[in-house]
């Protein structure tokens, strides 16, 4: 199957499909997809943009080592996305800059 | 409330898996901690379940991981996959959150399989979206049967090829595979080869790659050089420069490779000392034979205490689980001997792919510490201005003090300093690991006190 999102899914019927909603557009995923492979999959690259240089940044290392796919899940802000199984109804967003004092997460 | 353990085992790849499988034939109790959701480490990723086909794709090395999984079946085996430990202290107590609860366990022997991380390959655009690392291509599609199509693969290493051949296998299209071994490393690499004829399997499975990605007509370039991606949001293009002519790849996944390196985060926490390899270029936690830490009762078995491979530090893994459980000499001296055949070829590895000097200290413009985007080029700026070390750089620049804790900066940044100061890395030093080594929320710290009795 051709696609231009870079990924592509090998064939695995087992798995349940789920979908995750990354900031207000919904994804569909496979249950045990960690939330970065199901948004990879779906050609999602940029999860946040750096606290400094406002650049954008995606998952790096896969294994929860680099922190480079930290983002928002249900609320909770600087979760690693490689790290996090997708959960039906799951909402991600996507972490841009430095955190305001007035909003954002608790984490 | 604090559990005990007679034995507590970091990591469930194959050091652990091995250490706790032999410590429980002699009848140790095991409590076994890893991060990742079911058995096997990085290199038998989600092994327990993977089909047929995903073991087609892997390959008969990935398949033969199922031969460890036997020990979860074992009386007095405390396996508890998803549990974050963030830190180790000197006296053996051991702190996790599993499930979003801390616990603390005081353990009477620790032993410290944490495995390996990939090198940090720092060049012009390496932190854009869509640059990952071999190693994490190789885990989408262990864990999630996820393949990267018509990726460009660039470094150096068993595994670039490995991984392009596996992707092969799943059916994918590889963009190319742009080489940075330097041609020097051929000839320094040959004095080395005799005793790497010793584990011949590896050099024969060496071979079987390149023909099986030569007769696939991936385009291969061979000591590329001056590597830069670019792109607006996401990588869109590679160059380089390769036998004398740039090129200009165009690419939506770029993946990199250039060895790796042991994990060190919690032997560096226990304020251990690591010795410097000046090949393979990296750090080391100093261990006795039986893998033995300065710290009476905490061992390190697997490629967190050097680099080894799979099988090797399986073999690490039983050796420190016989000495635990008090075993004789005798007993270790068949798996010394498999462990001295494994080990044969590592020289002729480290030497044949030592990353070129501009992936060790880059150049001024390169992001090294990516969490805080500090460049090469501010780095030798404070070794100018009187910064002696690592742990100096990091009041001038932030450098090592993002979430990742110094993981993927720290041995560019010593490298850079000790390039500058002209002195060895050792000299130069090593970022201060301190606890908590992972992130640990206050909400989860407070479930320590929930099975307190009520105070008055």
């Amino acid at each position: 199957m051709p696609n231009d999102t870079g990924f592509r899914r090998l064939a695995d019927g087992a798995r349940r499909d789920v979908t995750v909603d990354f900031d207000g557009q919904p994804v569909l995923a496979r249950e045990g997809d960690s939330v970065a492979a199901a948004l990879l999959a779906a050609g999602i690259v940029a999860l946040r943009t750096t606290p400094g240089g406002a650049e954008p940044r995606g998952p790096y290392c896969m294994m929860g080592v680099c922190f480079e796919c930290l983002v928002e899940i249900d609320g909770v802000a600087n979760m690693q996305a490689c790290m996090t199984p997708v959960s039906d109804g799951m909402r991600v967003r996507p972490m841009l800059g430095a955190r305001s004092l007035d909003g954002g997460g608790d984490g | 409330m604090v559990e005990q353990a007679p034995l507590l085992i970091v990591g469930g790849g194959p050091a652990g898996l091995a250490a706790a499988d032999t410590a429980l034939a002699h009848g140790k109790k095991v409590m076994l901690l890893d991060e990742q959701p079911g058995p096997g480490g990085q290199i038998y990723r989600n092994i327990a379940d993977a089909d047929e086909d995903r073991k087609n794709i892997l390959g008969p090395d990935y398949a033969q991981g199922r031969s460890l999984l036997a020990v979860l079946k074992r009386d007095g085996l405390d396996y508890r996959p998803g549990s974050i430990v963030w830190e180790v202290t000197p006296d053996r107590s051991v702190h996790f959150t599993e499930g979003g609860r801390a616990h603390i366990v005081a353990a009477d022997r620790v032993i410290l399989a944490t495995g390996a991380l990939e090198r940090p390959m720092p060049f012009p655009g390496w932190t854009l979206p869509g640059v990952m690392t071999c190693g994490a291509a190789q885990i989408m599609l262990k864990a999630g049967g996820l393949v990267a199509d018509g990726a460009v693969l660039a470094g150096s290493g068993p595994l670039l090829l490995l991984i392009a051949t596996q992707m092969l296998a799943a059916g994918a299209r590889i963009g190319a595979i742009v080489e940075t071994t330097p041609a020097r490393n051929y000839p320094a690499s040959l004095p080395h080869l005799p005793r790497a004829l010793r584990a011949a399997d590896y050099l024969r499975k060496g071979i079987a790659m390149t023909v099986a990605l030569r007769r696939a007509g991936i385009p291969w370039y061979k000591g590329a050089h001056d590597l830069r991606a670019a792109g607006a949001d996401r990588v869109e293009s590679l160059r380089f420069t390769a036998g004398g002519r740039t090129h200009d790849l165009a690419c939506k996944v770029l993946l990199l490779h250039q060895g790796v390196v042991p994990n060190v985060q919690i032997t560096r926490s226990l304020r251990l000392d690591h010795c410097w390899d000046a090949l393979p270029r990296a750090w080391r936690p100093r261990l006795d034979e039986w893998g033995e830490t300065a710290v009476a009762g905490i061992f390190v078995a697997g490629d967190g205490g050097g680099i080894v491979g799979a099988k090797a530090s399986a073999i690490q893994g039983r050796l420190a689980g016989l000495r635990i459980t008090g075993a004789s000499a005798a007993e270790a001296a068949p798996l010394r001997r498999a462990l001295a055949r494994e080990l044969a070829i590592r020289h002729f590895l480290d030497r044949l792919y030592r990353p070129a000097d501009e992936f060790l200290r880059p150049g001024d413009g390169t992001i090294v510490c990516r969490c805080e985007e500090v460049l090469a080029g501010q780095i030798r700026e404070h070794v100018r201005i009187g910064c002696l070390g690592p742990n100096q750089a990091k009041a001038y620049s932030r450098a090592g003090m993002g979430p990742c804790q110094g993981r993927i900066c720290g041995l560019t940044v010593s490298e850079i300093i000790a390039g500058a100061r002209d002195v060895s890395p050792d000299e130069a030093g090593y970022y201060r690991i301190r606890a908590p080594i992972k992130p640990v929320t206050v909400g989860e710290l407070a479930t320590l006190a929930d099975e307190d009795p009520p105070p008055g």
